[in-house]
């Protein structure tokens, strides 16, 4: 929990890992990639404060201890969901498996929630493989990275895919109701955009029972992303990324990326994740509730976040999503009045350029 | 001219096509010489290891055209460096062999419609940079959707928004408007509002990736990355 002039947020971290990129974990002969892929991860580190920076070595992989201390004993956070990506293309036990992330479970209950993964490329084997996770650690969250590189020579895959579709409704059976996607570059066509959305789009519209949380916030289609979500009402933003790359580094953008989301898609369909250990947490969650829309005319556009959509995006809003109690003294106090569902200016024709 | 210096401005008619920026500006060009036999080299750098493929071809084979064309240049040499797909990309270019065949397997076309598809986005955020400072400066609706190219105050943005509409071959001469849909057609005064604000994400959606790619590329190159 973490409080700040007398108010107190309830923090779910939605988006974090407990990663192993060390040099023991390169497959060989594509050393070159599981260097690569720890070096892009470590790009995004350099956005933070500077004070928050570790060095290399430090950043393939923590233990069990610092995740500790700079998630729950420094970070502020009550629950942390771990996001397992596997990536054994070129790293031999996994980035993040679901028993590398499980082990933490196991040892600490109430402070995890484990979100396993599937790849419609691996087939029946695939399915089987997430029946048993979601009954061994009680799954209702996949993470789904689109660009996986694969055994098979397929460097991606889309949501739309007739194999994906099965593992969707799979999901829907075995009641995993929240799918975290993150579109990466390389996917089958090469052709096309791979960070585009139309699978997403297509997909949620398809399964209405099932919570799409784009991580990322579709970055770098967030404009799509966006143009999509104000139609789909089960698709979320989660805000891992926009918050750790850009509150610091870009702060007027980060100021108009927020005040894009707040219009498009709405406080109630935010959620805060950390990214660890791209980042730690402290810094985004006390540098996050002391934020504010900039007073400037280029920002007065967009909506101003109040403490109750601070409240809902670190924590309340995931929450309602993974069904965890929000402890009373966190909870917004309700109000009276109608709220204004996003888009709705839109579709009564008050948006837009204000002269 | 001296040959170097024609084909620098060559590589700066050349962009990256997601970002809508010359990879001169980017940074991108890593180092770029011409031998006393008229062989060009140049080299190119990207921000991450795992720069989508597709984008990077485009710019390694724009490159090549536009440095093969320079007066003076026998045989133009574009290397892609440090990219998980720089082999590929590289004998690719130099053999002529096109995106499809290049990637033969995991691609189906080649990269018009791809390229195509951030013109229009370019043109999109253009207008945005265009009309945003009329609109802050009071010029309503019925005023923006009556704007034509020729009447909008000059401006490099101006001139950037009407050679993407030419490459589109979408209207851009003095009576075109300015705010268009992606079909041409005129923006009318009640759709102004949306249009705008749908401009302005569109923008900011490009110039936020491009906040990234200069981050990461002044991270993973620290030692002779000159961009701030």
């Amino acid at each position: 929990m973490y409080e700040k002039n007398g108010e107190k947020y309830f923090v779910v971290d939605a988006h974090m890992h407990f990663w192993d990129a060390s040099r023991e974990n390169w497959v060989q002969g594509r050393e070159e990639y599981a260097k690569g892929w720890i070096d892009c991860f470590y790009g995004y580190h350099q956005l933070a404060p500077p004070e928050t920076h570790w060095d290399w070595e430090h950043y393939l992989k923590v233990s069990e201890e610092d995740l500790m201390k700079d998630v729950f004993e420094d970070g502020h956070v009550d629950k942390a969901i771990f996001q397992s990506t596997y990536l054994k293309y070129w790293y031999k036990d996994g980035f993040n498996t679901v028993e590398q992330n499980g082990s933490l479970l196991e040892k600490h209950p109430d402070k995890f929630i484990v979100n396993g993964r599937w790849d419609p490329r691996d087939g029946d084997a695939g399915i089987h493989q997430l029946e048993e996770d979601a009954r061994r650690w009680n799954l209702k969250g996949v993470k789904l990275y689109t660009a996986e590189w694969h055994e098979n020579g397929s460097r991606g895959w889309k949501l739309t895919d007739t194999e994906s579709y099965r593992f969707l409704e799979k999901c829907q059976e075995l009641g995993i109701t929240n799918i975290h996607a993150h579109k990466g570059p390389t996917i089958w066509p090469l052709n096309k955009d791979g960070f585009s959305m139309e699978d997403v789009d297509q997909a949620a519209t398809d399964f209405q029972g099932l919570n799409f949380i784009i991580e990322h916030a579709g970055i770098p289609r967030i404009d799509d992303f966006a143009y999509m979500a104000v139609q789909e009402p089960n698709v979320y933003a989660g805000c891992s990324v926009v918050i750790g790359a850009l509150m610091h580094a870009r702060p007027k953008f980060f100021a108009k990326v927020m005040g894009e989301l707040l219009f498009w898609v709405g406080e109630d369909r935010l959620t805060f994740g950390s990214d660890y250990n791209i980042w730690t947490p402290q810094w985004q969650i006390e540098g996050f509730v002391d934020w504010q829309m900039p007073d400037d005319e280029a920002f007065s556009d967009y909506p101003r976040p109040t403490t109750a959509t601070k409240k809902k995006i670190l924590g309340i809003n995931a929450a309602k999503l993974y069904g965890l109690d929000v402890p009373a003294e966190c909870q917004i106090p309700t109000t009276a009045g109608e709220k204004m569902e996003p888009g709705e200016e839109l579709v009564k024709d008050i948006a837009g350029a204000q002269a | 001219m001296i040959v170097r210096d024609a084909v620098w401005q060559a590589l700066e008619t050349v962009l990256d096509p997601e970002l809508d920026e010359p990879i001169t500006d980017l940074d991108f060009v890593a180092s770029c010489t011409v031998a006393g036999d008229g062989v060009a080299t140049v080299r190119l750098r990207l921000p991450t290891f795992f720069c989508a493929p597709n984008f990077s071809f485009l710019m390694v084979a724009d490159a090549y055209d536009a440095v093969s064309a320079v007066e003076g240049v026998t045989r133009a040499a574009i290397v892609l460096e440090d990219h998980h797909a720089s082999r590929e990309i590289n004998g690719g270019v130099a053999a002529h062999a096109g995106f499809a065949q290049t990637f033969e397997g995991e691609a189906v076309a080649d990269l018009a419609e791809l390229r195509r598809y951030f013109l229009e986005k370019a043109v999109v955020a253009g207008q945005d940079r265009v009309a945003r400072p009329l609109a802050d400066a009071g010029v309503g609706p019925e005023g923006l959707a009556e704007l034509t190219l020729g009447s909008a105050p000059d401006s490099p943005a101006l001139d950037r928004l009407r050679q993407r509409r030419a490459a589109l071959g979408l209207p851009d001469d003095d009576d075109a408007p300015l705010l268009i849909h992606p079909d041409g057609s005129r923006v009318s005064a009640a759709q102004v509002p949306l249009h705008l604000r749908r401009a302005q994400l569109t923008r900011l959606g490009i110039e936020t990736n491009g906040e990234f790619c200069k981050s990461f590329l002044k991270t993973r190159y620290a030692d002779t990355a000159g961009i701030v």
